[in-house]
């Protein structure tokens, strides 16, 4: 009777969104409506095999699905231990992962008849992303960005508004992504008969954990398949970095039942010893709460108020974290470590001259993990890293801190011909 | 006497009722306790005290700063408490705290409630708390005979009505419109038979906030709902013409 009881009530949590005691949806009144909506729409989806073909198809013709399978030689040579294959997320249209929800929200948006779409932006990534799905399905697009953000981002604020968004600079709280997220919820408790939140990670209430990991299993499932397919087995161990966690849970989902460690890399700032880094999981700086609609590990103060955080990375830049990751690190089926900004760097700057690839400075954070364990591995090993975007993007920063002298030199020739001109 | 109680009591001499709301520790906490003062002097039934949160997702710009602000001087949650327990202590009205779930949940749901009953406070309003996350919180508001408020909105169906009303107590606040704090609210054909649905769907007394801002809106609620709620609009007239102005505008509102 006991087991049926318990059963039971697990499957009342998994319907309200829990994992574990993560999740749920905490939202205000006037959005219940919205969510119910929101909710029908993705069950239907997701019984719907048509809707998965369909997606997948859009994602072969608009963003070059399947991404590649890389075999880094040299890296797997220079480390002498397990053999090194990187999943070229990079290689999506917009250059990440991101590119994969947006397009699936997109057809949601679609079945749910609206023709508006809002989101939030860190690194400008989504947003952009956002920006090229709402060009293409036909809908007008807002997209909020911390203030600090577009002044660090400004080419991203630049894509976006080439492709028709308006980009809204949030000048409330830090003005980072966490406050782009409020100013969203605002926009939506506002405009929610005809707009939908394509909200881009996979946190915040019920069912954006869970679509968004849907959406972005995409990755791990090919993955799966080319691994077996070039290597005849399934690989050791898989590395992804965590911001909310999008890309590691698209990963892992390919792997979750598979006998395969799931190491995820979170941003170790300055270090895990100072309060400058964004480590919800892999450190012991953050707490249980309840904050922007979910519940889950944030970094916050005594009385519940958010802390700032920080990366070289905006994009993992963030106080809460996926609440299906957090039930992973429970059950022990993930482990999570931190990277700092310094290893990012160096991590970096390995890959470009050892492969010729050019990761997201997010991304380098899972590179980071992947080379300090590699060595320690023999080479009937197979790991696998999730290249999860490319890291053109990053010229600014990576140029401020490689302090590169031509860089600095032509920026000032530029604003110098601007200023004359 | 309950929350409940004294609402009927006040009914029985005033047409409409008045509630007011600060941000506790905004523009600093002198101030916030000379605000309730003058509130009280002008006669309103009810106050409304928010906790500041960094992430208040259903407040409007003005509130947002107010709640920045608050934290920036300081604010903590332990001086919040002891400022609803010393206004309960001096002023004669029932005062309701208003924050969000992570204040609460942070320090442990029984135990923050236990202290609010200990401060006197006669009940809670938490916005992003829904009533099927809420029990734990409503087992314990229950024991300590405090009213959980909950939120009715334009697009809440009638049969959830229903079931928020059996989980609420105190009064039900209304929310006007879509969107957040502060901004304008047309009072118009479709908002009078929203609120006919709230009324059928519960005896508790009704509140109606987000967007009242004058005497004529106050004038338009008469005998539509038990308590208007004006909430961003003192805070904008005490931004704008100093604290010592509010208790003129709370005195006209009625």
């Amino acid at each position: 009777m006991t087991d049926v009881k318990e059963m039971e009530e697990a499957r009342e949590m998994e319907e309200r969104g829990y994992f574990g005691e993560f999740g749920g949806s905490y939202i205000p009144e006037i959005l219940v409506a919205t969510f119910d909506e929101l909710l029908a729409t993705y069950r239907e989806a997701r019984l719907d095999p048509g809707f998965w073909s369909e997606y997948e198809s859009l994602m072969g013709s608009y963003s070059c699905r399947p991404t590649p399978l890389t075999f880094a030689e040299n890296l797997t040579r220079h480390f002498g231990g397990a053999r090194i294959y990187i999943k070229r997320e990079d290689l999506n249209h917009t250059g990440a992962h991101k590119a994969n929800n947006v397009m699936g929200q997109g057809l949601l948006v679609r079945r749910m008849g609206k023709n508006r779409v809002i989101a939030e932006t860190g690194a400008g990534q989504h947003g952009v992303a956002t920006a090229t799905m709402a060009a293409k399905f036909g809908y007008r697009c807002t997209i909020y960005m911390g203030e600090v953000d577009v002044e660090r981002q400004r080419p991203n604020v630049f894509w976006m508004e080439r492709l028709g968004a308006e980009v809204i600079p949030v000048t409330e709280g830090t003005r980072i992504l966490k406050d782009a997220i409020n100013e969203a919820f605002r926009d939506w408790v506002t405009n929610m008969d005809d707009t939908h939140y394509v909200l881009g990670t996979a946190c915040g209430p019920h069912p954006f954990p869970e679509m968004v990991s849907w959406f972005q299993s995409i990755i791990g499932k090919e993955t799966r398949q080319q691994v077996r397919e070039v290597t005849g087995r399934l690989p050791t161990r898989i590395y992804a970095c965590v911001g909310g966690g999008s890309n590691a849970m698209g990963m892992f989902g390919g792997f979750l039942d598979d006998d395969v460690e799931l190491v995820g890399v979170e941003a170790g700032g300055l270090g895990l010893d100072t309060s400058a880094h964004a480590s919800r999981l892999a450190s012991d700086a953050s707490s249980l709460g309840v904050a922007q609609g979910y519940k889950t590990y944030f970094l916050q103060d005594e009385d519940g108020q958010m802390r700032e955080t920080h990366s070289v990375a905006a994009g993992l830049d963030y106080v809460g974290v996926s609440p299906i990751l957090a039930h992973h690190r429970e059950t022990g089926r993930v482990r999570f470590e931190a990277a700092t900004d310094a290893e990012v760097l160096e991590a970096f700057s390995l890959t470009l001259s050892k492969e010729g690839l050019i990761p997201a400075l997010e991304s380098s954070h899972a590179f980071v993990q992947a080379f300090k364990e590699a060595p320690k591995l023999s080479q009937d090993d197979v790991i696998v890293i999730n290249q999860s975007g490319r890291g053109d993007k990053d010229i600014f920063t990576v140029a401020d801190a490689f302090e590169d002298p031509k860089w600095k030199a032509f920026i000032r020739d530029k604003a110098k011909s601007y200023e004359s001109g | 006497m309950n929350l409940v109680e004294h609402i009927a009591s006040e009914r029985q001499r005033k047409e409409i009722l008045l509630m007011t709301h600060i941000v506790i520790g905004y523009p600093n906490f002198d101030d916030s306790l000379r605000l309730v003062e003058s509130m009280v002097e002008a006669g309103v039934d009810l106050m409304e005290l928010q906790i500041p949160f960094s992430e208040p997702i259903a407040d409007g710009p003005v509130i947002l700063r107010a709640n920045q602000q608050s934290l920036m001087s300081g604010s903590t949650v332990d001086r919040c408490l002891a400022f609803g327990e010393e206004v309960s202590r001096r002023f004669d009205i029932p005062f309701l705290l208003m924050s969000y779930y992570n204040i609460l949940f942070k320090r442990g749901i029984s135990s923050f409630v236990d202290s609010m009953a200990a401060a006197g406070l006669a009940g809670a309003i938490v916005p992003d708390l829904p009533p099927e996350e809420a029990a734990e919180y409503l087992e314990a508001m229950g024991r300590n005979d405090l009213a959980p408020i909950f939120i009715y909105s334009p697009n809440t169906t009638t049969e959830r009505m229903n079931e928020i009303a059996d989980c609420a107590g105190g009064f039900i606040y209304c929310v006007a419109r879509k969107g957040v704090t502060g901004a304008e609210t047309t009072f118009s054909q479709e908002f009078s038979e929203y609120l006919e649905r709230c009324r059928a769907a519960t005896d508790l007394p009704l509140a109606l906030g987000f967007g009242v801002k004058d005497k004529s809106d106050v004038d338009f609620l008469r005998g539509r709902v038990d308590i208007a709620v004006v909430g961003t609009q003192t805070i904008r007239v005490m931004e704008e013409q100093g604290v010592g102005s509010v208790q003129g505008f709370v005195e006209g509102l009625r």
